[in-house]
């Protein structure tokens, strides 16, 4: 039997389509058919400007649009050769992790409600709205801020923010306590969770999957730490989590590990915030001097990368986006052959991919 | 035929029926891009709960449902299936268009693969603009059907006449 999941279906988190081949319950052959929220990115960079394309790559992967700023307007700044000053860099690492912990909340929330359960939706939501309150209270927008000029930030924090941000962190750590007690400890999840879904670290690695789904294959690999040096991840004293399963458990725990980490980040960030202006001197208009250049970042979801070509004009020449979520859906052909169909469900939000990072 | 052509439903009927129709629109949510989660905030956070407004976003399909919300981009790859599954609620129905990608093309006004506007494909009632709307302008949106909804005389929709679609500013 040929099963069609989506475009529409609440379980693939917006516009996947699955082409599933059944043999009773079992799954043949899946076919991942993507396309459904492609909007041309990388043709549409070529008729902006770049402070015109902050804005627009703000919504590649909706849920984390603070962190898909920072490697473009990286990309844009080494090109030109000037730097951020060492405040609007801290700021926009808060920022960065700020924007981690709303996508992660949303996670621990959503998986649970894959596998049945309701009330964790409900309380990911919650505690959601305190870190998207820190974030509008910053740059003023909830959910898209743009707040990256090329050269630091638009605005320095406002007044009482830090002392906002302190306790938010501590309600995020005592919600991640709340997630471990509710969800993790739970046999129903368990049960739904673990030994599904294996991915093993060197299949995980040569399908181009990254980030929190690769850790949990027990890589230890996060570009934060091993990548080229950005932001002030230098300055923090942190740990990288993984989990040697690579089960759609082992993803769930490693989230909810990272989500306490980036709480504890961000504690570390605002107590060491260094003075000073936020903003660089650049000129009124950005013209970026011709060059190529490749930047990666460690994205909520995995490896996000820009590779900017520039030709000296007011916007680039051509700018090729690589996303976290592409490389993690790869994997879906090879991963769901073989598993049962209630399984996809789980597997799939285990993975947790975003369709605008797919698509672009 | 008599009362669906004409419309005429003695008063206290319509009332009636109306009252009720405003306060239980099982709504299909389409959720494509950013606003979707703007939406699910509205849904599912505490915080706006849009539940308590007599909205239910479960219905197992289309066929069940009153209300469809067009949240995010819609691309012409998108299109068709939106234009299908409209076609299969039954009337009265109302669309929501959530968020300027749906209302006009938004930011990718010149992208090669978006349909500029749901309104090309299908009749919209509300337009919640915003990029993304914030949930209380979505929960407005909602508040504003149900006003139209609670004074409709259905007489001209099942004649098929067009209306004046609602903006939330």
């Amino acid at each position: 039997m040929v099963l069609s999941m989506g475009p529409q279906h609440p379980a693939t988190h917006g516009t996947l389509r699955l082409v599933v081949r059944l043999d009773g319950e079992r799954v043949v052959a899946a076919d991942p058919v993507i396309g459904y929220m492609h909007r041309g990115y990388e043709k549409l960079t070529e008729f902006r400007t770049y402070p015109q394309i902050t804005t627009l790559v703000n919504r590649i992967d909706w849920l984390s649009s603070f962190a898909n700023e920072v490697p473009f307007v990286h990309g844009a700044e080494r090109l030109m050769e000037i730097e951020a000053p060492p405040r609007a860099e801290y700021i926009r690492t808060t920022l960065t992790e700020l924007a981690r912990i709303a996508t992660f909340l949303l996670f621990l929330g959503e998986m649970g409600l894959q596998v049945g359960a309701i009330t964790p939706p409900f309380y990911g939501f919650r505690d959601r709205e305190y870190v998207l309150n820190l974030i509008e209270g910053a740059t003023g927008g909830r959910f898209h801020p743009n707040f990256n000029r090329i050269g630091g930030l638009k605005e320095d924090l406002p007044w009482g923010w830090v002392a906002e941000c302190r306790q938010a962190m501590q309600k995020v750590l005592d919600s991640c306590d709340e997630f471990e007690d509710l969800v993790v400890g739970n046999p129903i999840f368990e049960q739904r969770t673990r030994s599904i879904g294996i991915i093993p670290g060197s299949v995980g690695a040569s399908y181009g999957v990254s980030g929190s789904n690769l850790r949990a294959s027990g890589v230890d690999w996060d570009l934060r730490r091993d990548g080229e040096p950005y932001l002030s991840y230098r300055d923090l004293d942190w740990k990288v989590w993984t989990h040697p399963d690579g089960d759609s458990f082992a993803r769930y725990w490693v989230r909810l590990q990272e989500t306490r980490e980036s709480a504890r980040m961000v504690l570390q960030l605002v107590d060491g915030l260094p003075s000073g202006p936020v903003m660089a001197k650049v000129p009124r208009i950005v013209k970026v001097p011709p060059g190529e250049i490749w930047v990666n970042t460690e994205n909520p979801l995995g490896e996000m990368g820009y590779y900017l070509v520039s030709k000296g004009a007011t916007g680039p020449f051509r700018v090729k986006i690589r996303s976290a979520s592409f490389g993690n859906t790869s994997i879906l052909p090879w991963l769901l052959r073989g598993c049962y169909v209630p399984d996809i469900i789980t597997i799939l939000a285990s993975l947790y991919f975003i369709l605008g990072d797919i698509d672009r | 035929m008599g009362l669906a052509t004409s419309g005429k439903l003695p008063k206290p009927l319509t009332w009636l029926l109306n009252y009720s129709r405003s306060y239980s629109l099982w709504m299909f949510q389409w959720g494509l891009a950013c606003c979707a989660i703007e939406m699910g905030a509205a849904l599912a956070g505490p915080r706006y709960d849009v539940m308590r407004l007599g909205v239910i976003p479960l219905p197992a399909s289309p066929r069940q449902s009153d209300l469809i919300v067009i949240s995010g981009t819609v691309t012409d790859k998108m299109a068709p299936a939106i234009k299908r599954l409209y076609e299969q609620m039954p009337d009265p129905k109302y669309v929501i268009s959530m968020g300027s990608c749906a209302n006009c093309g938004g930011p990718y006004w010149d992208s090669y693969s978006v349909t500029k506007g749901v309104d090309q494909i299908i009749p919209v009632d509300v337009y919640v603009p915003g990029c993304p709307p914030r949930p209380e302008a979505f929960v407005e949106g909602i508040v504003m059907l149900q006003k139209r909804i609670r004074n409709e005389d259905l007489a001209p929709r099942w004649r098929g006449e067009s209306w004046e679609p609602i903006v939330v500013a």
